[in-house]
């Protein structure tokens, strides 16, 4: 019994020491990005274009170059997405053609990002000739984040009740009426989370902008979808390994990171405030 | 199954009609190539748009080999490059239509560079290709302490290395133990944290951090690089496609002129003349 | 009955579906179109089992060994990290831990998951390769124990939510069956709970290995790029990834080393699709259980 007892206690504290490990590895984490970004942040930091060969200056022209990413993205990939999880989830024939898109979107969300770098190279770049541009960069993000789209938004869908569809349906309403004006607004929260953790991951992916929008530097914001942009994640790995300064760079590669978590992480912390607040408030 | 088929060609068909309009406008200049000539364009950029506030200039990196594929490619305007073109990409530049202009904007030499606590002074050119190619393994048979050497390289495809690989090694291999990173800033950064590495980086990439040794009992020096005395300097280029004319003429201009040759020594590289 | 617009819809929304499938293929396409010709010169057992990888040399070699060996053994170490924190960290918060803390633990595990992968890769690179070569007076901090801690605490999230999940839709009648019988919880968690919650561990350990062997900024930054075979923990390897970022970016569209990249992505893809294929399975056959 009483080596039953210790074994108990032993690996109960085992578990404990791993959640420990982690939280500590964690917070150095946390903790170090902070401590060495909070030094470089100013206003000045975020309003302006770096200068003296990027020792000094700001990142303004990278966090725009990300939101233009970013939105352009999520322009093109959620009503993709959330046409597809109709189809999947409501029209469904034939089935095995849902099937094929099925296998295809599990076959997507597992593809490493560089691949859709390359991807995004040989087709946009280099085969329809959009250069390196925020265009070129902007769909091939916007194939990386399909298949989270389409999941949130189909699990979203299958969410709602049997019950509300039907009583649509018996009311006389078409299947296209019964989808827009019963089923996604009923599902819109969940498909907002799911679109917003999206964002969050394409903000920060690097592999796939860096062979078809990121740019060393460039004082002006876009002009156009044809122009190259800078971008917060490429900018991080280009002053931490280009450029003559490192010593006066590490700081401002720090400076960039923390802007950059800060962005997603509060992004991230949105989605999951709401779909905490869904899950307290919805009965069914 | 039919249906399926029709829809899924036009959809192919849609998405390859979708980018023509690329157009790229006359006050936009684009830069890609070596990373050794980043910090010279870069600070130039900087310079030149605040003379001519209505021109953008956009510099990127990826190595002296992307340049000169971009250029193939017509994507950009300019290609930096620490390394002449080679004939082969003369070739490939000319088969697609593009006639390569080549315009020297400043020398630099390679630096052999070693930790501060290395007593090592000199190593001759067989030295250096027999540390890379992993025939000496320890600082004890160049007259140094008896310390294992840590070979420090650049990535294959920079031109820092392609230059280092024809004036020193010779084409020899590089030993697979030797790291391969991916800038000069890593180098200097790996050496000057690693007391038994050795590392070569572009002059003005090196810092008080690292030791540079003579080559030959030559030290590189803005004479002995700018005379080619010193056994491993070269120039860095910029190529554009044809004469360089408009605003990127004027660009090239300007960095050749003594106000952009200003920028190239603050940046720690060695003027033209 | 039904109205053209009805028809119309269903319609747009088919061909968003097809998309999908489009995607797919043009990744496929667009890697095996632009590496595959590569096998024309050299062959694929040389691809795959010669040690020299000499892209750009005159007489250039392509053997992708040594580079198959980095991503393995940097995925392995990061597994090795991920599975026991991960999984324990998922137990303990599952089981053990007060209702509170688990409020709390779920959601700030989701929300590291979020963390972009260049981030850990510049703490790797600026503050723990610095740190761990002083500590065991290493030549580099850049090799495979650091890249692999990196990656590790990487994967430890995506191990950690999904074996929570899957812990925590094990029937809580079992644990109070086995509680009955007067087994520890710790017996419990190890005989019960674990067994019932097997596939979807094993899945989400799958899904950490897909991840880990396709990430790339992490070990282009922290992993040392030696094409060599490491002989201790404490070599710089190139994982296949960071080769395909570090050098693509070098190549003439459409030579050797071109392809021989595109060649690295077919053999990447092909890994991690059937990883994910695998994964699939698992998951399917917990579903139907």
């Amino acid at each position: 019994m009483i080596v039953r007892k210790t074994k108990n206690s032993l690996g109960i504290a085992i578990l404990g020491l791993m959640l420990f490990f982690t939280a500590l590895f964690l917070i150095v984490f946390l903790a170090r990005i902070f401590h060495m970004g909070y030094d470089v942040l100013s206003w000045e930091f975020i309003s302006s274009p770096p200068r003296e060969a990027m020792t000094a200056g700001g990142i303004y022209p990278a966090i725009i170059g990300t939101f233009w990413l970013t939105v352009v993205s999520i322009a093109v990939a959620l009503p993709l997405g959330i046409l597809t999880a109709i189809y999947l989830v409501s029209y469904g024939k034939p089935r095995w053609f849902v099937q094929i898109v099925k296998i295809a979107i599990n076959t997507l969300a597992g593809v490493p990002s560089i691949i859709y770098g390359l991807f995004g190279m040989a087709i946009f770049v280099n085969l329809m000739k959009m250069d390196v541009s925020l265009l070129a960069g902007s769909l091939t993000l916007a194939v990386l984040a399909l298949p989270v789209i389409i999941n949130a938004a189909e699990e979203a869908m299958r969410g709602v009740p049997h019950e509300f569809r039907e009583a649509s349906l018996a009311l006389g309403a078409t299947e296209r009426q019964t989808i827009l004006r019963v089923i996604l607004p009923t599902a819109f929260p969940n498909i907002l989370t799911g679109t917003i953790i999206s964002i969050g991951r394409v903000a920060g992916e690097t592999a796939p902008i860096m062979f078809t929008a990121a740019t060393f530097y460039s004082r002006r914001l876009p002009q156009s979808p044809f122009d190259e942009v800078m971008a917060l994640p490429y900018h991080i790995y280009a002053l931490m390994t280009e450029g003559t300064h490192a010593a006066k760079q590490v700081p401002i590669a720090y400076g960039t990171a923390l802007v950059l978590m800060f962005l997603v992480l509060s992004i991230s912390a949105i989605a999951i405030a709401i779909r905490y607040k869904i899950r307290k408030t919805r009965k069914w | 199954m039919k249906k399926t088929i029709i829809l899924l060609s036009i959809v192919v068909a849609l998405l390859l009609t979708l980018p023509l309009s690329a157009q790229k406008r006359s006050n936009q200049i684009t830069t890609s190539g070596s990373t050794t000539v980043l910090p010279i364009a870069q600070a130039a950029a900087e310079a030149y748009m605040d003379k001519y506030p209505n021109i953008n200039i956009s510099v990127r990196g990826g190595g002296s080999g992307v340049g000169v594929a971009a250029l193939q490619n017509g994507t950009v305007d300019i290609a930096n490059s620490s390394r002449p073109m080679k004939s082969k990409e003369i070739a490939a530049c000319k088969s697609k239509g593009i006639s390569p202009s080549f315009y020297a904007i400043a020398n630099d030499g390679i630096a052999m560079v070693v930790h501060p606590s290395n007593t090592v002074k000199n190593l001759t050119v067989a030295q250096i290709r027999d540390i890379y190619t992993g025939k000496i393994k320890n600082w004890n048979k160049v007259g140094g302490p008896n310390l294992p050497i840590v070979i420090i390289s650049r990535d294959v495809a920079s031109g820092t290395f392609e230059v280092f690989n024809e004036k020193a090694l010779k084409s020899a291999k590089v030993d697979g133990t030797a790291q391969m990173l991916a800038s000069n800033n890593a180098v200097v950064t790996t050496v000057a944290s690693t007391p038994g590495a050795i590392g070569y980086a572009g002059l003005g990439y090196v810092n008080k951090d690292v030791k540079v040794i003579q080559v030959a009992g030559v030290t590189p020096t803005e004479a002995t690089i700018k005379n080619a005395s010193y056994p491993l300097s070269r120039k860095l280029y910029m190529f554009t496609n044809g004469k360089a004319k408009g605003e990127i003429g004027k660009f090239i201009v300007f960095i050749q002129s003594a106000e952009g040759q200003e920028i190239v020594k603050k940046q720690g590289f060695i003027s033209l003349n | 009955m039904i109205s053209y617009k009805d028809k119309l819809f269903k319609g747009i929304t088919y061909v968003a579906s097809l998309f999908v499938i489009v995607f797919l293929f043009g990744i496929i396409y667009s890697i095996f179109r632009e590496g595959l010709p590569l096998f024309n010169v050299v062959s694929i057992k040389e691809f795959l089992t010669s040690t020299e990888w000499y892209p750009t040399h005159a007489e250039p070699e392509f053997g992708i060994y040594t580079l198959l060996l980095g991503s393995f053994y940097v995925t392995l170490g990061a597994l090795l990290i991920a599975i026991p924190l991960g999984l324990g960290s998922a137990i303990f918060i599952s089981e053990v831990a007060s209702p509170k803390l688990r409020e709390i633990a779920k959601p700030v595990i989701e929300l590291l998951a979020s963390i972009p992968s260049v981030v850990y890769g510049l703490f790797g690179m600026a503050f723990l390769a610095p740190l761990l070569r002083e500590w065991l007076d290493l030549q580099t901090g850049l090799n495979i124990f650091s890249s692999s801690i990196i990656l590790g605490m990487m994967v430890v999230p995506i191990i950690a939510s999904m074996s929570e999940d899957a812990i925590s839709t094990v029937p809580k009648s079992l644990r109070e069956a086995s509680f009955a019988l007067g087994a520890t919880k710790w017996e419990t968690i190890t005989r019960v709970v674990l067994p019932a919650a097997k596939s979807g561990i094993i899945g989400s350990v799958l899904l950490g290995f897909g991840r880990a062997i396709g990430e790339t900024m992490v070990v282009l930054m922290v992993s040392g790029g030696s094409a060599q075979i490491p002989k201790s923990i404490f070599d710089s390897v190139r994982p296949m990834t960071s080769t395909i970022a570090a050098e693509m970016g070098e190549t003439v569209i459409g030579d050797l080393h071109y392809q021989s990249l595109f060649a690295i992505s077919i053999v990447l893809f092909i890994i991690t699709f059937i990883t994910n294929l695998i994964t699939e399975l698992v998951f399917l056959k917990r579903s139907s259980r």
